[in-house]
């Protein structure tokens, strides 16, 4: 256990600090831990882990990618009209909206490949096309999400927010058996050192290119819980879902430099973030001054966490 | 300035003369004398940013406190204005360029000092900005105005020419013998080749890194002063739109994302590239949805069109 704790210094402080966050607000909501809270709670939380999820992979193979907020958008107008009607009907359309996202990462991942452009600068641009495409699809908000199918993905399961099993399913069912795959250790061994993984061996046009499908995949299905939510389709929710993914991966203890982190430090820095958000709406602080103190317990979050001279040892480590 | 000029830098120049001719031969005013000095004062707020933001990127780091700082600096312009007082009115300018080489500084210290990547750390220093803006002006557009000095600045015209473009200009030449004819410019780029090598050479790294954010955030307080004169007036995220346009502008001009390479005369070729093409995009009266799609294809294709060059050479 202690073994664990200290190979995972950064999943365990991000852990510890939302379990404070998250006792200090079930403590000053007025209805306390009950499930309706906690649902609310949660879903806010996971849309933006999800998105934060998105990032990581990108991040991890030391990219960034600025689209994760237009392909939220993108696959949240794709949803607005594929979910409704029959059962079989929107199982299909569930997986068309998850395949939207995984074509808008997939078209990233070849421009950054093949056109051999930073990931920044190419994100930056499909991020405009893809707002572009939701656009074309929604001029307006609109559109509906069957409700049962909604209710079903945002209600709770025997008490336990749906939000969180998806969370655990997200954890346990996908990322802990994937980074013991080839593509999973691949993406940390790109991350850490691109020339190291090339002459071991490892096809890095391949692992760049699954990484950012990845994150499209997590885009498309952030996108699709965010439909869910919110039962609508709009085209204007990406600007703040975009830079929130990349101060959640930071929180989280992934650092942008690549190969450090996990998707499990994504979801806490994104829980975090959120529950911070919630904690401000019932601490009394004047609501004109709660902008404010988000910032300031964002930056000093952001301070401590990913502080790097603290841990330096000497002068020129900090360099690195 | 000369020796920053390369081919890559050239590329937005072409763009820019493209867009004119293939423009105007749908549109025939595109050739006007009005229209195109209207899009040079237009360009000079967005040029007055990445100016701004290619002194960071040269770095190899980024800014992406652009937006509040921008507003920041506006609203406390027009609100000092606002007062009616006279001296007050007078050390509008002045106190907004402090403002933003005040944020430099704090975008500074995380950066150099606690080894924060500048990508969160400006990002976070944004919404500092943005909460204290939100409680100053309670959420609302904020009071006050412009003075006839920031009207004149951004709408004012001298020799034919608008001065918010002379003084976009001045500042690029300024800025840009700077960086070519003075140890920190080396420095600059050095650091934004490899910082270690620099600071192993005995150059004190972090105060370039001041000094290059506090020029990039006083070009940022520019941009928002010139911007509430053109306006007359400062509201909330009035900067929001202008973050990314700022990044393409840079790296359309053929600065190099990672640091090191590229200049300032590229950048004056982005920034009037994205001015014309948004302008006549919407001279066109496309719809938003294809104008999106549109503006990302295009920077796309500069993009791809500067490494395919590099990998002819190679």
């Amino acid at each position: 256990m202690l073994d664990y704790m200290r190979s995972n210094r950064r999943e365990v402080i991000a852990g510890v600090v939302l379990v404070a966050l998250l006792s200090a607000y079930l403590g000053t909501h007025p209805r306390g831990a009950s499930t309706y809270v906690m649902t609310i709670w949660a879903n806010q939380c996971l849309i933006l882990g999800l998105a934060a999820c998105a990032q990581f992979f990108a991040v991890v193979v030391r990219g960034i990618d600025l689209s994760v907020g237009a392909v939220m958008a993108l696959t949240n107008c794709v949803a607005s009209y594929v979910l409704e009607g029959s059962a079989v009907g929107m199982a299909f359309g569930m997986v068309a909206v998850v395949a939207a996202g995984a074509l808008c990462g997939l078209l990233n991942g070849l421009i950054i490949v093949y056109g051999r452009i930073q990931p920044i600068v190419v994100t930056l641009a499909t991020a405009s096309i893809f707002v572009g495409i939701a656009l074309l699809l929604r001029p307006t908000p609109g559109g509906a999400v069957n409700y049962d199918l909604a209710d079903a993905m945002t209600l709770d399961v025997l008490g336990i927010p749906t939000a969180l099993v998806i969370t655990a399913v997200a954890i346990f069912g996908f990322w802990l058996p994937f980074r013991r795959t080839g593509l999973g250790l691949g993406l940390y061994a790109l991350g850490s050192s691109e020339q190291a993984a090339f002459q071991s061996g490892i096809n890095t046009r391949f692992i760049r290119l699954a990484a950012f499908t990845l994150a499209g995949v997590f885009g498309g299905l952030a996108g699709l819980f965010y439909s869910f939510v919110t039962t609508t389709g709009d085209a204007g929710i990406s600007a703040g879902f975009t830079l929130n993914s990349i101060a959640a991966v930071v929180l989280g203890g992934v650092l942008l430099r690549g190969g450090v982190g996990s998707l499990i430090g994504a979801l806490a820095g994104a829980f975090i973030l959120k529950t911070i958000a919630s904690l401000m709406f019932f601490s009394g602080i004047p609501s004109l001054a709660q902008p404010l103190f988000e910032g300031l317990i964002l930056a000093a979050a952001i301070a401590i966490g990913g502080a790097d001279v603290l841990r330096a040892r000497n002068k020129l480590e900090v360099y690195a | 300035m000369l020796r920053s000029i390369s081919i890559d830098s050239l590329m937005p120049y072409f763009g820019v003369v493209l867009l004119v001719f293939a423009g105007s031969a749908f549109f025939p005013q595109i050739l006007s004398a009005d229209y195109l000095t209207q899009q040079l004062q237009i360009a000079a707020f967005l040029g007055l940013l990445a100016t701004g933001a290619t002194i960071v990127i040269l770095l190899g780091h980024i800014d992406l406190s652009v937006p509040w700082v921008l507003t920041g600096s506006a609203i406390l312009s027009t609100s000092l204005v606002g007062t009616g007082n006279p001296t007050l009115t007078f050390l509008a300018v002045p106190a907004a360029l402090a403002f933003g080489a005040l944020i430099g500084v704090i975008n500074g210290i995380g950066v150099a000092i606690l080894r924060i990547p500048s990508m969160v750390w400006t990002l976070a220093v944004n919404s500092m900005l943005l909460g204290l803006a939100v409680l100053n002006t309670g959420g609302f557009n904020p009071k006050g105005e412009s003075s006839p000095l920031m009207n004149a600045m951004a709408s004012g015209d001298l020799l034919g020419l608008p001065i918010s473009f002379l003084i976009w200009i001045a500042i690029s030449v300024g800025l840009a013998a700077f960086l070519t004819r003075t140890p920190f410019g080396r420095y600059l780029r050095s650091i934004g080749f490899n910082e270690k090598a620099t600071f192993l050479s005995g150059v004190s790294t972090p105060s370039v890194v001041f000094a290059a954010f506090a020029i990039a955030g006083m070009c940022s307080a520019l941009g928002g002063v010139m911007l509430a004169g053109y306006a007359n007036q400062a509201y909330q995220s009035m900067g929001d739109p202008f973050l990314l346009p700022t990044i393409a502008a840079v790296v359309i001009g053929g600065t190099s994302i990672l640091g090191g390479r590229g200049g300032l005369f590229g950048t004056i070729g982005g920034a009037l590239f994205i001015t014309l093409l948004t302008s006549i995009l919407s001279v066109m009266q496309i719809d938003d949805a294809w104008r999106n799609i549109i503006f990302g294809v295009i920077i796309l294709v500069m993009l791809l069109f500067q490494t395919l060059r590099k990998g002819a050479v190679a």
